[in-house]
């Protein structure tokens, strides 16, 4: 038979177990990328000069593979004395990654904010940190919300290339679980079918906080 | 970014790869990655061409199409769109030859990374032709052309202009996503560069090297893009402005 149930329940408790590596790796890296991505964004608004130079470091992230990146922190930062065990190394990455991603995101929020709003500022004599806090954040963030959700669900789908470091996540257990029953189809079925699951739950809940945002904006 | 800057920083990105090219620690490398990255573009390019196409015809299968069509490509499109690609390259890799179906790593590269790209352009395919005006349809009805004409000759070509950004964007994806066919054993330029890490050690200078050409390939894409939609749009916003 090709498809084997007794197997399927037999491995399924150790993918669970995997699972939670998997969500805690994606949660980890998210909190890693909104947190540098808005710092990102706020220094360059807060440096215009060098500007310039931070947008470059975006673009080279951006456009160089996730995959080499986390090679690249795994492999070269020990050359410098730094170690870093696998499961650091790999969602640091992530999170270096998309925090590239999310910075955009921010200042598309930031570039919303009406010129007025600054100028409104600094009649009211509020100091530039002030204004960045209490007027323009506060504004800027909640309509890119869903964006950052998009981006919080594409980081998700990129745990397994922490399997390439042979972080103990879904994808490498896995493959472990097909190497050592030489079974494959059952153990990456499941976890293609754990990834549609929390993709498309994730997807409604975008959606439904869509939604409401727009619901709260509109009042 | 100005397409100046870009091309700024390609220019300075391929010097730098060709400096450190000529130093020794760093030469002895270049043959073997070169070799590499001429296999990441093939399955780039061809990963390309398959997204599109795919891209293509599951939006009008998905807009146009009859019910069970549509209903296929509603699948393709949630399906791909909803795992990881590396989950799918596996699947394709380790799975389909339990069902008796065997196919060479490299089809399943192309295939794996055509599909799932080309999932996400369907998205991008359908938000265009979504965008372009109703009076350009109504305009068709009124000069009696079937709905094929139209398409063809109304409505795609317009539609075209919207696309090429985000198409652009998803070259880079795949382009980037092309490092993960590393794992199945195909020795493209992230494969190569693991490879002589493991038996050199030389760690800084492969890895330097290897980020440098994917980054000028990943600029080649961006700027190409971006000269397509010059171009495509070119004399264009002329007449609609208006």
């Amino acid at each position: 038979m090709i498809w084997d149930w007794n197997f399927t329940f037999e491995i399924l408790p150790k993918l669970a177990g995997a699972a939670l590596v998997t969500i805690e790796a994606t949660l980890l890296g998210f909190a890693i990328a909104a947190t540098l991505g808005l710092l990102v964004a706020v220094a360059r608004i807060a440096f215009p000069r060098s500007a310039w130079g931070i947008s470059v470091v975006v673009e080279l992230v951006r456009s160089t593979p996730l995959l080499i990146q986390i090679f690249f922190l795994y492999f070269v930062f020990p050359k410098f004395g730094v170690m870093l065990d696998a499961f650091t190394a790999g969602v640091l990455a992530i999170g270096v990654h998309y925090a590239a991603y999310c910075s955009e995101v921010y200042r598309a929020g930031f570039d919303n904010i009406p010129r007025g709003q600054w100028e409104a500022s600094i009649a009211l004599n509020l100091s530039s940190w002030t204004t960045l806090r209490d007027i323009i954040v506060p504004q800027a963030i909640p309509p890119i919300v869903p964006a950052l959700g998009n981006y919080l669900v594409a980081l998700f789908k990129e745990t397994p290339l922490l399997s390439a470091i042979a972080v103990l996540e879904l994808m490498q257990t896995a493959k472990i679980i097909g190497s050592e029953t030489f079974r494959y189809t059952e153990p990456i079925t499941l976890v293609g079918l754990f990834f549609l699951a929390m993709s498309l739950v994730s997807a409604a809940l975008i959606k439904a906080l869509e939604i409401m945002l727009d619901r709260r904006m509109a009042r | 970014m100005g397409i100046r800057t870009l091309v700024g920083m390609l220019v300075a990105a391929v010097l730098v790869t060709a400096l450190l090219a000529m130093l020794p620690g760093y030469s002895l490398f270049v043959p073997e990655l070169l070799r590499g990255a001429l296999l990441t573009v093939e399955i780039a390019v061809l990963g390309s061409l398959v997204a599109v196409v795919l891209g293509v015809l599951a939006a009008l299968a998905r807009m146009y199409g009859p019910a069970p069509v549509r209903w296929l490509a509603t699948v393709y499109v949630e399906v791909f769109r909803g795992t990881s690609a590396l989950v799918q390259l596996f699947w394709l890799f380790f799975v389909l030859p339990q069902f008796g179906i065997l196919i060479d790593a490299f089809t399943v590269a192309v295939l794996a990374l055509g599909l799932n790209v080309g999932a996400y352009g369907s998205e991008v395919v359908r938000g265009a032709i979504q965008s372009v005006a109703r009076g350009q349809w109504e305009a068709g009805t009124a000069l009696n052309m079937s709905r094929a004409q139209m398409l063809r000759r109304i409505i795609l070509p317009q539609a075209f202009i919207a696309m090429i950004p985000p198409w652009g964007n998803l070259f880079i994806e795949l382009l980037k996503s092309t490092a993960l066919v590393s794992l199945i054993t195909l020795s493209d330029l992230a494969f190569k560069a693991q490879q002589m890490n493991q038996t050199t050690f030389k760690t800084i200078p492969i890895f330097t090297l290897v980020l440098l050409m994917y980054l000028v390939m990943s600029l080649c894409v961006t700027i190409g893009m971006r000269l397509l939609e010059k171009r495509a749009s070119a004399g264009l916003s002329r007449g609609r402005t208006a």
